[in-house]
C-alpha cells in the first residue's frame, strides 16, 4: 500500500505540472488581454481538481493495464501454439502469412473502438448538417472505421515483414494528394481532420502497446526501430477511405441524376 | 462536443454526481470495443487466461474513473472557458493576439494530453533500453519532457499557421502537401531511430483536450470572417496539428 500511495504523490505533483499551462495560459488571457473577470472561479477550480485526479488515476490505469494487455495480447497471439509452428524450427515463424491472427485482432481493435468513438460521432454528426445531408453520418463513420482498422493491419504486417515505415508513409501521401485533386472541395478538410481526430486516448496507449509487443516477440525487429508506426498508419488511411467514401458517393448522386433526367448534372461539383 | 450542462455548480451534489456517472458511462462506452475484442480474442482464439487478469481489471477500472473524472473536470471549468476566448480571440480583431492565443493554445493543451504524457514516458523508456540515451532515472524524464514540449511547440506553430490559412483563405490541400513534401525529405536525413516516434507523435497530439478546443477556435473564426464556409474552412486545424509535430520531431532527432 505504501509504495501505492507514493507514486499516487508523485504522479500527483507531476500531473500539476502537466495542467499548470493550460490553466494559467487561459487565466493570463482571459484576465489581461480580454480583461473579463474568470466565470465562477470555485467551478473552475473544482473542475481543474477534478481534471488533475483523473490524469492520476488515468495515467496509473495505463501502466497497470492498458500497456500490459497491449504487449501481452502481442505475445500470446506470436506464440507457437497459435502460429501453428509448434515443433519447428524458429525460421518458420519468419512467413509473414502466419500471422494472420495479428492482422484480424488489429483490425478488429481498429474498427470496433473508432466506431464507437464520441469524438467521432460529433464529427459526423456535425458534418452531416453543414453539408446538408451530402455527407452522410453513419457512412462517413464506416469510412474511418475502415480506414483505421485497415491502417492498423497493414502497420502490423509492416512490423512482421520489417520494412522501413516511411515507403509505406510516403505512398500514401501520395495517394491522399493525387485523392484531393480529385476529391468534392467540401470534404477535404473534414478527411484531413479524420485523421486526427480517431485515434482516442485508451486506443492510442493500446496500439501503441501492440506494436511495441510486436517487435518484442517477433524475431529480428527492433522496437525503436520497428515498433512505432500504428499511430501514423490509424491516422493516415482514414484521410483516403473518407475521400473514396466522398467520391463515390458524388458518383452515385451523379449516376442517379443523370438516370433520372436527360439534363446533364450541373451543379455537382464545388457546392460553395 | 459535450452534450452535458451542469448548471448547479460545485454545491448541487446531486446534479453532480448524476453529470459523473454519465461520463463514466461514456468512458465506459470507450472501453467496451476494447474489453469485448479482447475477451473475443482470449476465449475463442488463445484459449488461454490472461496473465494477471486481476491486476489488469483493477487498471482498467482506474482507467475508466481518471477518464471521467478528467472529461468531467474538462467540461466544469475549462472548457467554456476555452471556447469562449476562441470565439472571443475570433471576433476581436487583433492579429497579433489571434495568433499568440492560438499559439498558447496549442501549445499548453498538448502538454496536458494524456495519450501523449503516455507515450512520451513509453518512448523514453524504449530508446533507453536500445541504449540511445544513458538509461537512468533523469535521462529517461528528460527526454519524455523534451519530446512533449517540440510536440507542443509544433501545435502551437500549426494553429498560428492554420488560422493564418483561414484569415487568408489559402486552399488547405496545397498547405497540407508542401508538408508531406517537407517530411518526407526529412525522413531521408533524419536518424532512423526516431522515425517511428516522430510519425506517430502525430497522431498522438489531437485527442481529448485539444480536438473539442482546437475546433471551436476554427469554426468560430471561420463562421466570423465573410464569405468564409465553417465546413472547409473551420476544419483543417487538426491536420495541421497532426503534421507539424512529424516535422518538429524528425527535427528534434536530428539535432539531439
Amino acid at each position: 500500500m505504501i509504495p501505492f500511495l507514493w507514486d499516487l504523490l508523485e504522479t500527483a505533483v507531476e500531473t500539476l505540472r502537466d495542467v499548470l499551462p493550460i490553466v494559467s495560459i487561459l487565466a493570463v488571457f482571459q484576465l489581461f488581454v480580454l480583461r473579463r473577470p474568470l466565470p465562477d472561479p470555485v467551478r473552475l477550480l473544482g473542475g481543474i481538481a477534478c481534471v488533475m485526479a483523473g490524469l492520476v488515476l488515468f495515467l496509473m490505469g495505463l501502466e497497470q493495464a492498458v500497456f500490459p494487455l497491449g504487449k501481452s495480447m502481442a505475445a500470446q497471439l506470436t506464440s507457437p501454439e497459435v502460429l501453428g509452428t509448434v515443433g519447428k524450427p524458429d525460421d518458420a515463424v519468419i512467413d509473414p502469412r502466419g500471422y494472420w491472427w495479428v492482422y484480424l485482432f488489429a483490425f478488429a481493435i481498429g474498427f470496433s473502438t473508432t466506431i464507437a468513438e464520441p469524438a467521432l460521432i460529433a464529427v459526423a454528426i456535425k458534418a452531416e448538417e453543414l453539408s446538408g445531408g451530402a455527407v452522410g453520418a453513419w457512412g462517413l463513420r464506416i469510412a474511418v472505421a475502415i480506414g483505421v482498422a485497415f491502417g492498423i493491419s497493414l502497420g502490423a504486417y509492416r512490423i512482421v515483414i520489417g520494412a522501413p515505415l516511411h515507403y509505406f508513409i510516403a505512398v500514401g501521401y501520395v495517394v491522399v494528394v493525387v485523392q484531393t485533386l480529385f476529391a468534392p472541395k467540401l470534404i477535404v478538410p473534414l478527411a484531413y481532420d479524420s485523421g486526427g481526430v480517431t485515434t482516442s486516448t485508451v486506443t492510442v496507449p493500446l496500439v501503441a502497446a501492440l506494436g511495441l509487443g510486436l517487435a518484442e516477440a517477433i524475431p529480428g525487429r527492433s522496437p525503436l526501430v520497428d515498433g512505432f508506426g500504428l499511430i501514423a498508419f490509424a491516422s493516415l488511411f482514414p484521410m483516403i477511405t473518407v475521400m473514396t467514401y466522398a467520391q463515390a458517393s458524388e458518383w452515385r448522386a451523379a449516376r442517379h441524376a443523370r438516370a433520372r433526367s436527360a439534363r446533364p448534372p450541373a451543379s455537382e461539383e464545388d457546392p460553395t | 462536443m459535450r452534450t452535458f450542462v451542469c448548471r448547479g455548480g460545485l454545491l448541487d451534489t446531486v446534479t453532480w454526481l448524476q453529470a459523473l456517472f454519465r461520463f463514466v458511462s461514456g468512458s465506459a462506452r470507450d472501453l467496451t470495443p476494447i474489453v469485448l475484442v479482447i475477451a473475443l480474442f482470449q476465449l475463442l482464439v488463445l484459449r488461454q487466461p490472461l496473465p494477471e487478469l486481476g491486476s489488469v481489471l483493477f487498471g482498467l477500472l482506474l482507467v475508466l474513473l481518471g477518464l471521467s473524472f478528467f472529461v468531467r473536470g474538462l467540461d466544469l471549468g475549462l472548457f467554456p472557458l476555452g471556447e469562449s476566448m476562441a470565439h472571443a480571440f475570433a471576433r476581436k480583431g487583433s492579429l497579433v493576439w489571434l495568433l499568440v492565443f492560438s499559439f498558447a493554445l496549442g501549445f499548453s493543451t498538448t502538454v496536458a494530453e494524456p495519450a501523449l504524457i503516455a507515450i512520451a514516458e513509453e518512448a523514453s523508456e524504449i530508446v533507453a533500453q536500445a541504449g540511445g540515451i544513458a538509461d537512468t532515472e533523469d535521462s529517461r524524464e528528460g527526454y519524455a519532457i523534451g519530446l512533449r514540449l517540440t510536440v507542443a511547440a509544433a501545435v502551437g506553430v500549426a494553429l498560428v499557421m492554420g488560422v493564418f490559412r483561414i484569415l487568408m483563405g489559402w486552399p488547405i490541400h496545397l498547405v497540407i502537401a508542401g508538408g508531406y513534401v517537407i517530411v518526407v525529405a526529412m525522413t531521408a536525413f533524419a536518424p532512423k531511430e526516431i522515425i517511428g516516434i516522430a510519425y506517430d507523435s502525430g497522431g498522438v497530439t489531437t485527442s481529448t483536450i485539444t480536438v473539442p478546443l482546437v475546433t471551436a477556435l476554427g469554426v468560430g473564426l471561420a463562421s466570423s470572417i465573410e464569405g468564409r464556409n465553417p465546413v472547409v474552412d473551420g476544419f483543417g486545424l487538426i491536420a495541421f496539428a497532426s503534421l507539424t509535430p512529424i516535422i518538429f520531431v524528425l527535427g528534434y532527432g536530428m539535432l539531439r
